[in-house]
């Protein structure tokens, strides 16, 4: 079974997450900000990792720039889950190692299209 | 104009503006260095001089409607109570959202727990619908964060209005001061009520009265 880190500050956001990626056979964990995400995946890399940008505490880009500096960092498809969407943050996402973008609101269906284009479904 | 000999108060007055290092320059201080020149030349008119003085009178005497204009629309109950007001009202449309669509969730896993045991086709028709309400829930988010510049903005009008407020304190007083003292409300009840002024809903927690104290009226 797959596995994927749902990173987001919003207890609904993650519920929402997790229902939709429960459907799809993930396994799920949760995180609601970046420093606590950087736990988890010290203690567990996963498949998959949804991840909002603006966070308290440590915010989503700076969780991945974190991330991607770990021993075995680079193997988990990041997919920012936000309401920013001008290009600059969006190349900014991509630079630092964002394998896909979603737009808030999603649904199941944008989450099965992105999940599909980084190979994990 | 031969003012090269007369002592120069605009010039003063000029040097202190040129002094001032607050990055802005008041209504009051350009409005005395148009009296400083109305006065310099007052003495010593030409026909080209007399054009320019009625100009200037007429820039000072904009400016002295103006300034009692913004005094009148009083800026300062806009900082000290619409803006504040309006930002408590927007939390509490982020609170009260929040409460709502945690209820709502907790309902559709209440559904979903159901669905477990009903058979297969009722199942795959209410994990279908409760699928879609956990969708619709996300507005919950969207909606705070929109909320959040709104309240973002509403601080950036009161930082403006602050300023306006130091740049005309003086027309603001005067006219606090014109205005009728409220003396129709005694013992904090309105003797004569209007429609407006008794429609106050929806209240904020903790202000207003609550559904015990409007039951006390029926007993």
């Amino acid at each position: 079974m797959k596995t994927c880190l749902i990173v987001d500050d919003s207890k609904v956001i993650r519920i929402v997450a997790r229902k939709i990626l429960q459907e799809l056979d993930f396994e799920t964990a949760e995180a609601a900000d970046g420093s606590d995400a950087l736990q988890a995946v010290q203690a567990q890399m996963p498949d998959a990792i949804l991840l909002d940008w603006n966070m308290p505490v440590m915010n989503g880009i700076d969780f991945l720039r974190a991330l991607r500096q770990l021993p075995g960092g680079d193997a988990p498809r990041v997919l920012f889950c936000t309401t920013e969407n001008d290009i600059d943050h969006i190349r900014m996402a991509m630079e630092e190692g964002a394998n896909e973008y979603i737009m808030k609101p999603f649904d199941s269906e944008i989450m099965v299209a992105k999940l599909s284009q980084v190979g994990l479904i | 104009m031969a003012s090269k000999n007369k002592p120069s108060t605009v010039a003063n007055l000029l040097h202190d503006l040129m002094q001032k290092d607050s990055g802005s320059i008041g209504v009051e201080d350009i409005s005395a260095v148009l009296h400083g020149v109305m006065e310099t030349l007052r003495h010593e008119l030409s026909d080209a001089d007399r054009k320019v003085f009625v100009e200037l009178e007429g820039l000072s005497n904009f400016i002295a409607v103006t300034k009692r204009e913004i005094a009148e629309l009083r800026p300062d109950q806009v900082n000290q109570d619409f803006i504040p007001t309006a930002s408590d009202e927007l939390d509490a449309i982020v609170a009260a959202t929040a409460d709502a669509t945690h209820k709502i969730m907790d309902s559709a896993e209440a559904i979903e727990g159901v669905a477990a045991n009903a058979d297969k086709e009722a199942a795959a028709i209410l994990t279908d619908a409760t699928t879609q309400i956990f969708e619709a829930c996300s507005f919950q988010d969207i909606t705070g964060q929109r909320i959040t510049k709104v309240v973002r903005a509403l601080k950036d009008i009161e930082t403006r209005v602050d300023s306006l407020i130091t740049a005309f304190g003086d027309e603001i007083a005067a006219v606090k001061a014109q205005e009728p003292v409220k003396s129709e409300v005694s013992n904090g009840v309105d003797d004569n009520p209007t429609d407006e002024s008794l429609l106050n809903g929806p209240q904020l927690d903790g202000d207003g009265n609550s559904q015990g104290d409007i039951d006390k009226l029926f007993d």
